[in-house]
């Protein structure tokens, strides 16, 4: 019976798979018509007027770009530009850092911290603890980011543990948890730790809760690949976001950290990213990236050009780093700015509960507390969109929807307190 | 010790290897004929006149770089599929496909091997030609499907092979997913006839089998879009759905920008939903979202008139330049006083053309005449110009006389 002849599709099977969550809600935002809504769901940076933000350097470069007639469209390397991931690994690892200088250190130009993640992970799977061991176990957060789990999914493990790092009891980090689970995970297990302004719950561990962390994981060989999709986000200042990385480092770890530039340098759409590999010598990172060629080969051959040369020339030039660095703290003040304005208006209204984790979390996300009738009731009642678990971006609030949004969550818990 | 010990190196990339060893050469009559990338007539890389107008265009719009959305730029895909399958096809009229944008054509195929993969259950086995694009393999194989092989390439008539490949198609298990060049196949720049194209597409239903179309080259082969998509809108009228990899590297020269499409054709416009959800369940974990920066590009260029006209004139010299290089390199070989039989050169399609060149011959072109090619005799023709076309063919005559 041939193809066309069949009554039922060779497709006919293919279920509707779900929407992803996080874009739904922007969709349902788009299609609400109520006039106060909101959005605090997907996380993307918002000005005060609730609009995207190109950043001023970035249109800068972009111009540039434009009118150099000297570039052309030819294919990047498979790896990346070199200058483009030698600048990335700088960032996160700082210029002087002792690994760079041991010439220990390596990057893979990736289609954003999504793309940096799926080497890493594909990676890790075909030559990490033993060739081709789909069955190490690997950890990641709990909650964590919702691609986390499809990232080293697709890549093949079989294993994917959580630990434990969000405490509702405290609103903040379980530190024993984390510890506890570290010290039973199996050796070399791997741990997907976030680097700063930790997404969801924008709980981060201390530099004293880092140092603990690093011995436990050296202490039963744990494999920490990092996740750094803010630096410059969570406080505005990028060497201090890159902390923890660098703490790991400085102990002798070898170390994945996928970076990503969509929201540090708001090129969300342009997908630039980078793996940066610390290994124990030059020869390990040689091999380990000539691995990672193969790999790069079989899902894009090679990445694209035009947002990495935008951070490329950013980054290289004295003058327009200093306005990038300006641009990240404008955004990264302003967060903090509406954190604090939303905690005081929740305190003054006397809303039920404790509300300093507003202010004590960091980065774009917040991890509320509301619970999912409440967050039910914010979207259906309020229109103010959210994740279930109670995630806010910061950066949909502006100084226009505080009050709103303030007075939103006071009704939201107050009605399910008189239930 | 490093938890990396037992990484071994990775192999050197073959095509890589001749590029290194071109830039080594001090020799000023070099020749690199190993790119896969298109240059003008003095060597050099071309980036279209309509690209940078889209591109100027686009920058003074000022748009913001929100996420694109998982399957793409909506204007990009709409006009890619409407490219390849024709403004008035009957699947378009009709709803009942889906096409998301892609990491250019290797992107493509990989959504596409994984996406069979996963749903396509008849069948583990997928059949390249023989030879094909060194990339098929790995991307096939790493998504779990077993790669096979039909006879395609004659080297005896550096032409196709048409009855070798009917009998090994008529030989190819039912409902098994077979691949095919649309136009100018890599790397033997053979491509088959329109009478034969008929015959292998009645071949492919009477084994029931599934078509898996990789378009790369549209527009760039015969410098007429619609003729280059022949044979897939052929398979599409003859009722066959198949699925498709688009790229726009070479018929934009949008290399590094990383512009393509991958569509399945369906049963109707349900089906073609519910397949997109499974798509984007694909896409999520390898990146996210594609990049946007090519797509629009290509959008604005086809979706615009006067620049869609401007870019299929500028296609159309690209393949012009092409098809001369080839008629100049063999009237010099004539002229060198070849006795040969190199119409193939003339015959053959596209980008690349499979010389005939055996690996002696081949070595012999590098070390005494600084010409750089592949081992199996595939010369990018991108790489001729009206400059070293005498000096080309003069080295194959000395090697080959």
């Amino acid at each position: 019976m041939s193809a066309m002849a069949c009554a039922s599709s060779l497709f006919a099977a293919v279920p509707l798979a779900p929407p992803v969550v996080v874009f739904k809600i922007t969709a349902d935002f788009k299609a609400d018509a109520h006039p106060k809504k909101v959005n605090l769901g997907v996380g993307a940076y918002r000005t005060d007027e609730g609009q995207p933000w190109v950043l001023p350097v970035v249109r800068k470069v972009e111009q540039e770009i434009a009118n150099d007639n000297s570039l052309n469209h030819e294919y990047v390397p498979i790896l990346g530009f070199p200058e483009y991931t030698k600048l990335a690994c700088e960032l996160i690892l700082g210029k002087d850092s002792p690994a760079i200088a041991e010439n220990r250190v390596g990057g893979v130009q990736c289609l954003g911290g999504t793309g940096a993640l799926r080497m890493g992970a594909d990676f890790l799977r075909l030559w990490y603890n033993g060739t081709n061991n789909t069955s190490t176990p690997l950890y990641v957060s709990s909650p964590t980011w919702a691609n986390h789990n499809g990232v080293f999914g697709a890549a093949g493990f079989t294993d994917i543990r959580n630990y434990r790092y969000w405490d509702p009891a405290k609103r903040g980090l379980h530190l024993q948890g984390l510890l506890e689970d570290m010290e039973n995970a199996p050796e070399f297990s791997i741990f997907v730790l976030h680097a700063c302004a930790h997404n969801p719950t924008g709980t981060d561990p201390t530099p004293e809760e880092w140092k603990k962390i690093a011995e436990v994981m050296k202490k039963r060989s744990l494999f920490p690949f990092f996740d750094a999709a803010y630096q410059g986000f969570a406080s505005g200042d990028l060497d201090k976001d890159a902390w923890a990385v660098r703490y790991f480092v400085s102990q002798g770890f070898e170390l994945f950290c996928a970076q990503s530039f969509s929201k540090n340098f708001g090129l969300y759409n342009e997908r630039v990213g980078n793996l940066c590999i610390v290994a124990k010598d030059t020869d390990n990172v040689t091999r380990i990236r000539s691995q990672m060629e193969k790999i790069a080969r079989t899902i894009w051959s090679n990445p694209p050009a035009h947002g990495a040369l935008v951070v490329t020339r950013t980054l290289s030039n004295p003058q327009l780093l200093a306005e990038w660095k300006g641009n990240v703290k404008t955004m990264a003040d302003r967060i903090l700015l509406m954190r604090v304005q939303l905690k005081e208006k929740l305190q003054k209204l006397g809303t039920p509960g404790t509300w300093d984790h507003l202010t004590q979390q960091i980065g774009m996300f917040s991890f509320t507390g509301l619970n999912p009738s409440q967050v039910d009731y914010m979207v259906k009642k309020k229109h103010i969109y959210l994740m279930a678990s109670g995630r806010i971006n910061m950066c949909g609030l502006t100084s226009g929807n505080l009050d709103y949004v303030a007075e939103s969550i006071h009704e939201a818990v107050k009605n399910s307190q008189c239930q | 010790s490093s938890v990396w010990s037992h990484v071994e190196m990775g192999p050197p990339d073959p095509i890589l290897g001749v590029t290194e060893a071109f830039k080594r050469d001090n020799n000023p009559k070099k020749m690199n004929l190993g790119v896969g990338a298109y240059r003008d007539d003095n060597g050099k890389p071309y980036v279209l006149s309509c690209v940078r107008k889209a591109e100027a265009q686009i920058a003074a719009k000022k748009m913001d770089k929100e996420y694109l959305p998982i399957g793409g730029l909506a204007d990009f895909n709409k006009a890619c599929a409407e490219l390849a399958l024709g403004d008035n096809s009957e699947v378009i009229k009709s709803g009942r496909y889906i096409t998301v944008q892609t990491i250019s054509g290797t992107g493509s195929l990989r959504i596409g091997a994984n996406f069979l993969q996963r749903f396509y259950k008849n069948s583990r086995e997928v059949y390249l030609p023989k030879p094909s694009w060194g990339n098929h393999t790995p991307i096939f194989r790493d998504a779990g499907l077993e790669v096979k092989s039909y006879r395609y390439y004659d080297p005896k008539t550096c032409g196709f092979d048409f009855t070798g490949a009917l009998e090994d198609i008529s030989k190819i298990p039912e409902q098994a997913i077979i691949l095919f060049h649309a136009c100018a196949h890599n790397p033997t720049g053979v491509d088959p006839r329109p009478e034969q194209w008929k015959e292998l597409a009645m071949m492919v239903k009477k084994r029931n089998l599934f078509p898996f179309f990789d378009m790369a080259y549209q527009g760039f082969a015969s410098g007429d879009a619609d003729r280059d998509a022949w044979a897939v809108r052929h398979f599409l009228e003859q009722g066959i759905n198949i699925v498709l990899s688009q790229s726009y590297a070479k018929n934009m020269g949008l290399y590094g920008e990383r512009v393509g499409g991958f569509t399945v054709i369906c049963s109707d416009p349900d089906e073609a939903k519910r397949v997109e959800s499974q798509l984007k369940i694909l896409i999520r974990p390898m990146y996210s979202n594609p990049p946007i920066n090519g797509a629009r590009i290509a959008a604005a260029i086809m979706n615009t008139a006067e620049l869609r006209k401007e870019w299929l004139e500028e296609v159309k010299g690209m393949a012009n330049r092409i098809i001369s290089m080839r008629e100049q390199l063999v009237s010099n070989l004539k002229k060198e006083g070849s006795i040969h039989n190199w119409q193939h050169i003339t015959d053959q399609i596209g980008m690349f053309c499979f010389t005939g060149l055996k690996p002696e011959q081949v070595e012999r072109l590098t070390k005494e005449f600084s010409v750089y090619m592949t081992k199996d005799g595939r010369i990018s023709v991108a790489g001729v110009t009206s400059g070293n076309v005498g000096d080309l063919a003069h080295a194959i005559h000395q090697v080959s006389k």
